[in-house]
């Protein structure tokens, strides 16, 4: 029924639902203490306006049962509350595994977004309805946030680093798209649309739309240009370590630690190679910081995602 | 300033106003009620000059198109409106103003601690503005008053530095206040004046000087490193270089959440003593509405991280901030119980100070309680950066600071002064101020959790209804500042002469005659009695005036 | 001023010489002094803090490139700069005990040292600065990032901090270096007593802490990894 109140949101995803129950559940807390306390000023102003000092009773101090009470009560109810917001915020933190990829580059003024299969779109966002979907966002200059109220999520994006949020969208249509952290001059122009489309009207999109090649197939050509290829293959003649199965795997360091080998990692290592040198390896790799845009970093990393190692060398993952 | 009138004796008795009228007796006075007029008059200056420029974003927000300033002139209307009232009115106001005119008064001594450090303050206080003034008038500032980097360290064009100047600069007015207030309330109360006998003004202030002393000397060093960054790009928040953009939110953070109780906190001591005198009533639970003080001042520092939930922090670290700020708000909660309970039986009289007092706690609940909202961690991600924020960030420091500001200078003005405002407009101003906020501000909730996104110049249409009747709010709030700025110049002439203690209030300051003299008592004062003694048969009851 | 011109003053006992016309007697004076100078010592503790912080999340980001940059400062001049200091407050520790028992031409001696050991170390540093200057170390457009090689952007945050910090030592130390001339020609015209030299005592607590900040920037700049 909410769908229809005029002064209230959309509520397309997954999350929605939930965020709005626990704000419901605040407005009806506030609504109670509010009341409360605005009726106790007016019949207390009212009943014992213009009272008479001597008519008044013995002076009273205050009450440690009623103290308590108004400490304890509140405290449990924030906890109730604390709880809640804290298991949605896990739930919007986690995305699914079967989510897809989005990648997104913020920069002044304008939403640049790549899916895998190659499509590029500027401030709009097409999507399959009931479908994961899970972006990977950078920015070129300052932070943004990325912003849908209809599905009741939020991301800063900041430079030189990645961040991630996920949604579900539950309900086709057309829903906002805002910057939520001012970033200068045109910050109320760095807006646009996600559109939630049927599953065959999402297809006929995809192939509508004006594709430029998937994602792996930019990062491959670029590793190739780059000439990634001559340091990094397979042993025993590499000067680099093998990138094949390199994504989501635990990897050694020279200097002891270990880290996880996720977008960060990747994105890292191109730039600042010295910064996490693979154990075993000696830190030749020239630096790519000024040489390749975050966008083919992305594809480069969308490229490195998909070198798994075949199925007859699974035993030399180790 | 003449007190010479009709109704008056042909000569006033000699006061610390008409001890000296040149203006060197002002602009050197180490007087701190002298000082206090003069932040009255500095606070009130930057009080219109940061309304005036909310007068026009709320015109531009009439209409859903950017139409009549342009986006950049906009972006430097909020971000000055937000510096000049944060910085320059709701920081030093209440302290500067209320409580240099009354700390000394109400633990009954003849100055502050360091007289001179305290003109030292003002004079700090009035450098800062002149830098954030020049670069008003030479073309704005544009980061919004948060100074987000890298947008601020690197991006930005307009007059960061200056600004950044000035900010520093005040914020070391901020810290001698503090240290000032707090070497006076520990060394310098009268014989009997125990720490459970001192007004809750008192207490507030001296909550209020603990985070001036702890987290100014943050913002300030923040603030320097943003300088060096932007004139040197010493790198480190500018992450083109190897900076990291979120340890300035950190740090900003780290001082500006406490700030906000820097603002609340002397509005909750004003409240305190108001609700007292017009109920005649000692405030129920004197000591847990001290400690509450006290307890916020220190939580408040651990709550920082709110601010950050979708900055991209670790989410654990989110979670500790989450609890964190759930439970400062308990000792908010206490001090409103408490209020509410101290009307129980009181004889109470709806006089303009109690008005605004009563506004405020209503207010200030629905500011408080909004304030869980942002708490809960899954619908913060909704609502933060939206006009949920604003609106609740606007209860607590309009609806409550500002009307606190105005509870105390009606309450206090008789004795700052020794003249009386024209009662019945006083209330009709009060009246109106209420109305006006709530219309400005209650429906920027509704705006918030729709999406409308804060620092929009402008904006989907489907949010301009709401705009419209905020606008309209706020053209009603603006008049009801006006009203009190008109008949208080009025009365400082043509006001009825004030009597010593014209609502019957107890404490020290009320001792004494009005204007009192500079050395403030006759003779150092004994206190016998806890605070808030009303129901002791001091009181004269056909002095007594209710209504 | 004023407050001290007006006929409103109150019938009391006649003030004490040095006694402020707000205060009932000398010792709430002096504890208003010592309070108040304390409670600016936590000021400064929280404005050096800010910078302690930032330093310690760069340093845990980029502890190679922290190395590295710390190895180029000159940790002889550090040191020796280091016992200056320390000699600094020992002098000014001395200056007070004089004080104390009441003795007047080794009280101003004391003085005089402790300031000479404070221009000294301020000599010293600059010389380190011109160094770095020569060096291209400055933090700006003119900042030498081959220096360090591929450490080199995170390097100058290193001189960035060390700069930062350094110069705001230096600041305190040259409004030390102030307030004890102050002092010194107070001492001279005879002001301080046995029972009463609070100004002498305040500048002191302050000459310690700026002495103690130095005695955590030297190790965490000079230091790094030279442990072992």
């Amino acid at each position: 029924m909410w769908q229809d109140f005029p002064l209230f949101p959309d509520s397309a995803s997954s999350v929605s639902g939930r965020v709005d129950a626990v704000f419901f559940f605040l407005i009806g807390l506030s609504i109670f203490f509010g009341v409360l306390i605005c009726a106790l000023i007016v019949v207390f102003a009212f009943k014992y306006r213009g009272t008479p000092l001597r008519k008044r009773g013995t002076p009273i101090e205050g009450s440690l049962p009623l103290e308590l009470a108004w400490t304890i009560i509140p405290l449990g109810l924030t906890m109730i509350i604390f709880v809640w917001g804290a298991r949605i915020f896990f739930a919007e933190s986690i995305p699914p595994a079967d989510a897809t990829d989005v990648y997104v580059v913020a920069k002044q003024w304008m939403w640049k977004l790549q899916h895998p299969t190659g499509q590029r779109e500027i401030n709009n966002l097409h999507i399959p309805v009931g479908q994961a979907v899970r972006l990977t966002m950078t920015s070129e200059d300052v932070i943004h946030s990325f912003y849908v109220p209809a599905f009741r999520v939020k991301q800063d994006v900041l430079p030189n680093r990645y961040s991630r949020m996920w949604f579900r969208a539950t309900k086709t249509g057309v829903y906002h798209l805002f910057c939520a952290e001012y970033c200068g001059t045109k910050h109320s122009e760095m807006i646009g649309h996600v559109y939630v489309m049927e599953p065959q009207d999402y297809e006929r999109w995809l192939s509508g739309a004006a594709a430029d090649e998937p994602l792996e197939v930019a990062g491959r050509k670029l590793f190739e240009s780059q000439r990634c290829d001559t340091c990094h293959k397979e042993p025993p003649d590499a000067r680099g370590p093998s990138l094949v199965g390199l994504f989501g795997r635990q990897v050694a360091l020279e200097g002891g630690g270990e880290t996880v080998a996720n977008e960060e990692y990747i994105r890292e290592s191109i730039l600042r190679p010295f910064a996490k040198v693979t154990k075993g390896f000696q830190p030749l790799m020239p630096t790519y910081e000024g040489q390749l845009g975050e966008e083919q970093i992305l594809q480069l990393v969308a490229y490195i995602k998909t070198l798994k190692a075949p199925a007859a060398g699974a035993e030399d993952r180790r | 300033m003449s007190t010479a009138t009709t109704t008056a004796p042909a000569r006033a008795p000699e006061n610390y106003l008409n001890t000296d009228y040149s203006w060197k007796s002002w602009l050197l006075t180490i007087d701190h009620k002298r000082i206090a007029i003069l932040y009255l008059i500095s606070i009130s200056f930057f009080f219109f000059v940061g309304g005036f420029f909310a007068v026009l974003m709320r015109l531009e927000l009439l209409t859903p198109a950017g139409d009549l300033v342009q986006a950049e002139t906009y972006n430097k209307l909020f971000t000055m409106h937000g510096l000049i009232l944060v910085f320059f009115f709701l920081i030093p106001g209440i302290p500067g103003v209320l409580g240099n005119f009354l700390v000394p008064m109400m633990i009954g001594a003849r100055d502050l601690a360091f007289p001179k450090l305290n003109l030292l303050s003002w004079y700090i206080f009035i450098t800062g503005g002149l830098f954030t003034m020049y670069a008003v008038a030479a073309g704005g500032v544009d980061t919004g008053w948060t100074f987000y980097t890298p947008y601020s360290s690197t991006y930005a064009n307009t007059h960061v530095l200056a600004v950044g100047i000035g900010v520093f600069i005040t914020g070391f007015s901020s810290i001698l206040t503090g240290l000032n207030f707090i070497v006076t309330i520990h060394t310098m109360r009268a014989p009997g004046m125990t720490w459970f006998r001192l007004p809750l003004f008192i207490w507030a202030h001296y909550a209020t000087s603990i985070i001036m002393l702890l987290g100014t000397p943050v913002i300030a060093i923040t603030v320097l490193l943003l300088a060096l960054e932007r004139l040197f790009h010493i790198g480190i928040f500018d992450p083109a270089i190897g900076g990291d953009p979120i340890l300035f939110q950190h740090l900003f953070w780290f001082y500006s959440h406490p700030a906000v109780y820097i603002m609340i906190l002397p509005a909750m001591g004003v409240i305190s003593e108001v609700i007292a005198c017009f109920a005649k009533k000692r405030v129920f639970g004197y000591s847990f509405v001290a400690y509450s003080s006290i307890a916020i001042a220190i939580l408040g520092f651990f709550v920082w991280g709110h601010h950050m939930f979708v900055s991209g922090q670790s989410p654990y670290a989110a979670l500790v901030f989450s609890i964190l700020s759930f439970l400062v708000a308990i000792p908010s909660a206490i001090k409103v119980f408490n209020w509410t309970a101290t009307l129980y039986q009181g004889a109470i009289a709806l006089k303009t100070p109690m008005l605004y007092a009563l506004g405020f706690i209503g207010v200030f609940t629905i500011g408080g309680l909004t304030g869980l909202f942002l708490a809960c961690l899954g619908l913060d991600v909704h609502v933060h950066d939206t006009y949920f924020v604003v609106a609740h960030f606007h209860y607590v420091m309009v609806g409550g600071t500002v009307m606190a500001y105005l509870a105390g200078i009606h309450f206090w003005w008789p004795k700052m002064f020794g003249r009386m405002y024209p009662e019945f407009l006083a209330r009709f101003a009060a009246i109106v101020v209420f109305c006006g906020f709530n219309l400005t501000f209650f429906p920027q909730f509704i705006l918030g959790y729709m999406g409308m996104p804060r620092r929009y110049h402008a904006y989907a249409e489907e949010f301009q209804v709401l705009n419209v009747l905020s606008t309209a709010g706020a053209s009603i709030l603006g008049l009801g500042y006006l009203i009190p700025m008109c008949y208080l110049v009025w009365s400082l002439k043509y006001g009825e002469v004030a009597r010593k203690n014209p609502f019957t209030a107890r404490g020290l300051e009320w001792t004494t005659s009005s204007p009192p003299p500079t050395m403030n008592f006759e003779e150092t004062p004994v206190v016998t009695e806890e605070a808030y003694a009303y129901h002791t048969a001091y009181l004269n009851e056909e002095d007594y005036v209710v209504r | 001023m004023s407050a001290s011109s007006t006929p409103a003053r109150r019938a009391q006992p006649l003030h004490a010489a040095g006694l402020a016309h707000h205060f009932e007697d000398l010792p709430q004076q002096h504890e208003a002094a010592r309070l108040g100078m304390w409670a600016f010592l936590i000021t400064e503790v929280m404005f050096f803090g800010g910078l302690f912080t930032g330093y310690a999340v760069y340093r845990n980001l980029y502890p190679a490139a922290f190395r590295l940059a710390s190895h180029h400062l000159d940790v002889a001049l550090g040191t020796t700069n280091t016992a200056v200091l320390i000699g600094s407050s020992l002098t000014m520790a001395l200056a007070i005990r004089e004080a104390q028992i009441g003795r007047w031409k080794p009280q101003i001696g004391y003085l005089i040292a402790t300031m000479l050991l404070g221009a000294t170390f301020l000599g010293i540093k600059s010389i380190e600065y011109h160094h770095k200057w020569v060096d291209h170390l400055m933090p700006g457009p003119s900042f030498d990032v081959s220096v360090f090689g591929a450490e080199g952007p995170h390097a100058r945050i290193f001189y960035s901090f060390y700069f930062v910090m350094t110069g705001l030592h230096a600041f305190h130390m040259v409004v030390g270096l102030g307030l004890m001339a102050w002092i010194t020609r107070r001492a001279a015209r005879g002001d301080f007593t046995p029972g009463h030299h609070t100004a002498l005592e305040m500048t002191g607590l302050y000459w310690h802490f700026v002495d103690l900040v130095w005695i955590f920037l030297f190790p965490l700049l000079y230091l790094i990894g030279r442990h072992g």
